[in-house]
């Protein structure tokens, strides 16, 4: 209603008499200013620019073999990128996500060892427990109230702890027995760690399952009521609640799709390196949580998407293989990452702002 | 303000009682503990009428809606929806009885579109489960035409809803309680942020939504806002009824007086008289008061 507020300033156009009546106070923004309020076109803008970048400085990039590298990397954080996106949408962290991978496949691999079973067992038993991990973080905050941050860093120090104290109690070793000759090795191989070429290139499966769950997350959160909730409970907590939006079981949920994803990535660590080190993991968090914002997730939560993060994991995979390949130091690697973060965000808000003004 | 032709077809799930009345309140009454929030109150909620609650900050009103609304439970007294008690454990099931409540803040999560807002919790969906999907042109399509029904005319439902004014805020979500079948609106204070004119546009959707046959219970503590939609008063102090009167039983003045304090003022003007430069011409004497004075007589119109 025109009456509900003064008349906007500068209108573009009169008030439309067609059949679609419409309350002539907004003036439809510019086609390219309405692109760039949405944060995943920013993060695809940036992610293109360290592209070119690295395709001008570094000759070696341009090859068919660099690229699947590049991709390899960034799949393998893209993978946990989405769920700790999705989590951030929600409104919550997730600080254990990087030590629950190495929980993940320190679980599988000394299960199948110990008792030897085939691996897919071990594989089974992991994921159970990744999705535990997941469920119990879940349901302390929910059921406490407390900040997530408070919680999953909790988890964090308790699963860095036992990762290495029971990896060490069971194989007297910091890391894992090779479990490459155990039965269905070969088969859990083929689905986590396997390669296959395309045009003479070796590309690693990863990256295939990175594009297919981050169509697949585009899909819920934009076409399903699930996806719905997401954005709900983490704009507003209280209005979903009040409007009947399950706010315990979308939350809980989601912490269980990050344990979905360390459980994936420990998979794809174990079958692609035959050992575990217990000590690993520690500080990924922040990468995946740094993917996330790079591309677009409001750290509050209640918005961001998708495929955001697909292009933020990979511009840090195409940094952290670019600098190899540049022939640069690459002691840079993690300064570099830290101004292209926070020039992310810069450029995000910038855009918003700019693009959002009405 | 157009297609007023289709009145109120999904509303009215459950036909009310023969003389319309929805919720009542039979002496009710809660304590927290061993303090007394309300007691002794009464309240009927009508089929196409609204009934105000006035009241000043600590009187009881949100007491007394938490109550209705499911979000508490009475500790004394009769809650009776179409005529039988009840005692509801949830807010959800106060919603399946069609009592729906429009808090002020609580009513939408900003960063979302409009139509997502609108149907949020209750979306449509189509096809079968691994591939059930949002039906985003229907829901589209029925939350414009809802919201055009109630008069609110938006140029574009993708808008995050924290770009609408308070007002329009305020309206979608009566829009929305009135699609989903709400038969009793609860509204807490929807015009207290608003400015006038806002407050203006919002009483208008009060009476729209009284007009397609709700019972409005509208918590208020401006008592001229009240007088513009309501046909029934019922002013709380310190947790007890103050005034119940009808429209045809009370005046805008008289009302506005027992907001203010007006028995208390009258019992003060004869100190106030003796201090120099009050005037207490304007005061209300004590029999001016004459509105009938809680608990009301039965059966108002």
């Amino acid at each position: 209603m025109s009456m509900a507020q003064q008349a906007g300033p500068a209108l573009g156009r009169p008030p439309a008499a067609g059949p679609e009546q419409t309350d002539g106070r907004t003036a439809r923004r510019p086609l390219a200013l309405r692109l760039l309020a949405r944060p995943e076109v920013g993060v695809f803008l940036g992610a293109a620019a360290v592209l070119v970048f690295f395709l001008v400085v570094a000759p070696s990039v341009r090859q068919g073999s660099s690229m699947a590298t590049i991709l390899y990397q960034s799949s393998t954080i893209g993978i946990m990128a989405l769920p700790v996106a999705l989590l951030m949408i929600g409104g919550e962290f997730d600080l254990s996500a990087g030590v629950a991978v190495i929980t993940s496949a320190l679980t599988a691999s000394m299960l199948s060892y110990q008792l030897t079973m085939n691996v897919w067992t071990g594989v089974i038993v992991a994921l159970v427990v990744s999705l535990a991990i997941g469920f119990f973080n879940g349901w302390m905050v929910v059921r406490t109230g407390l900040p997530s941050f408070l919680i999953t860093l909790g988890t964090f120090l308790i699963l860095q702890g036992v990762n290495l104290a029971v990896t060490k109690l069971v194989t007297g070793n910091v890391a894992t027995d090779d479990i490459s000759d155990m039965d269905g090795f070969d088969q859990a191989r083929k689905v986590f760690a396997s390669s296959f070429d395309v045009g003479g290139v070796q590309v690693k499966i990863t990256v295939v399952w990175w594009l297919v769950f981050a169509a697949l997350a585009t899909w819920v959160l934009l076409r399903t009521r699930y996806g719905n909730w997401i954005f709900a409970v983490g704009g507003n907590k209280e209005s979903a609640r009040a409007v009947g939006v399950p706010v315990t079981f979308t939350k809980i949920s989601l912490f269980m799709l990050v344990g979905f994803g360390a459980w994936f990535i420990g998979m794809h660590n174990l079958f692609s390196f035959n050992t575990v080190q217990s000590g690993e993991g520690v500080g990924q968090e922040l990468i995946y949580i740094a993917a996330a914002v790079i591309g677009g997730c409001l750290l509050t939560g209640g918005a961001g998407s998708a495929i955001g993060p697909v292009f933020g994991a990979f511009m840090f995979g195409m940094v952290n293989q670019g600098i190899v390949y540049a022939g640069w130091n690459p002691d840079w690697f993690k300064a570099f990452l830290g101004v292209m973060l926070l020039g992310a965000v810069l450029i995000n808000l910038w855009v918003q702002r700019t693009a959002t003004r009405r | 303000m157009t297609d007023d032709k289709t009145h109120g077809t999904v509303v009215q799930d459950a036909p009310p009682a023969d003389d319309g009345l929805l919720v009542e309140l039979r002496k009710a009454g809660k304590s927290y503990g061993n303090i007394r929030a309300l007691h002794g109150v009464d309240l009927t909620v009508h089929a196409g009428e609204v009934t105000c609650v006035l009241g000043d900050n600590g009187a009881g009103k949100s007491t007394l809606i938490k109550i209705v609304s499911g979000l508490h439970q009475h500790t004394e007294g009769e809650f009776l929806v179409d005529g039988v008690p009840v005692r509801f454990s949830s807010p959800r099931e106060a919603l399946d009885r069609g009592i729906a409540t429009v808090y002020q803040d609580l009513a939408t999560v900003p960063l979302m579109p409009v139509w997502r807002n609108f149907f949020l919790g209750s979306e449509m969906t189509r096809g079968p489960w691994p591939v059930r999907r949002l039906d985003i042109a229907a829901m589209k399509k029925t939350a414009d035409e809802e919201l055009r029904r109630m008069g609110i005319v938006l140029d574009d439902l993708e808008q995050p809803i924290g770009t609408l004014s308070g007002g329009q805020r305020q309206c979608v979500a009566i829009a929305r309680a009135v699609y989903f079948g709400a038969r009793v609106l609860i509204l807490d204070e929807p015009t207290a942020a608003l400015g006038v004119k806002q407050s203006g546009v919002v009483l208008k959707y009060i009476a729209a939504a009284r007009d397609r046959g709700l019972g409005v219970i509208f918590i208020t503590h401006n008592p001229h806002h009240a007088y513009m939609v309501g046909d029934h008063f019922s002013v709380l102090r310190l947790g007890t009824l103050e005034l119940s009167a009808s429209r045809a039983e009370v005046s805008l003045e008289e009302l506005t007086n027992h907001m203010a304090g007006g028995a208390e003022l009258a019992a003060l003007k004869h100190e106030l008289a003796q201090v120099r430069g009050v005037d207490t011409d304007e005061l209300p004497e004590e029999e001016d008061l004459t509105a009938p004075v809680a608990p009301s007589p039965e059966g108002t119109p």
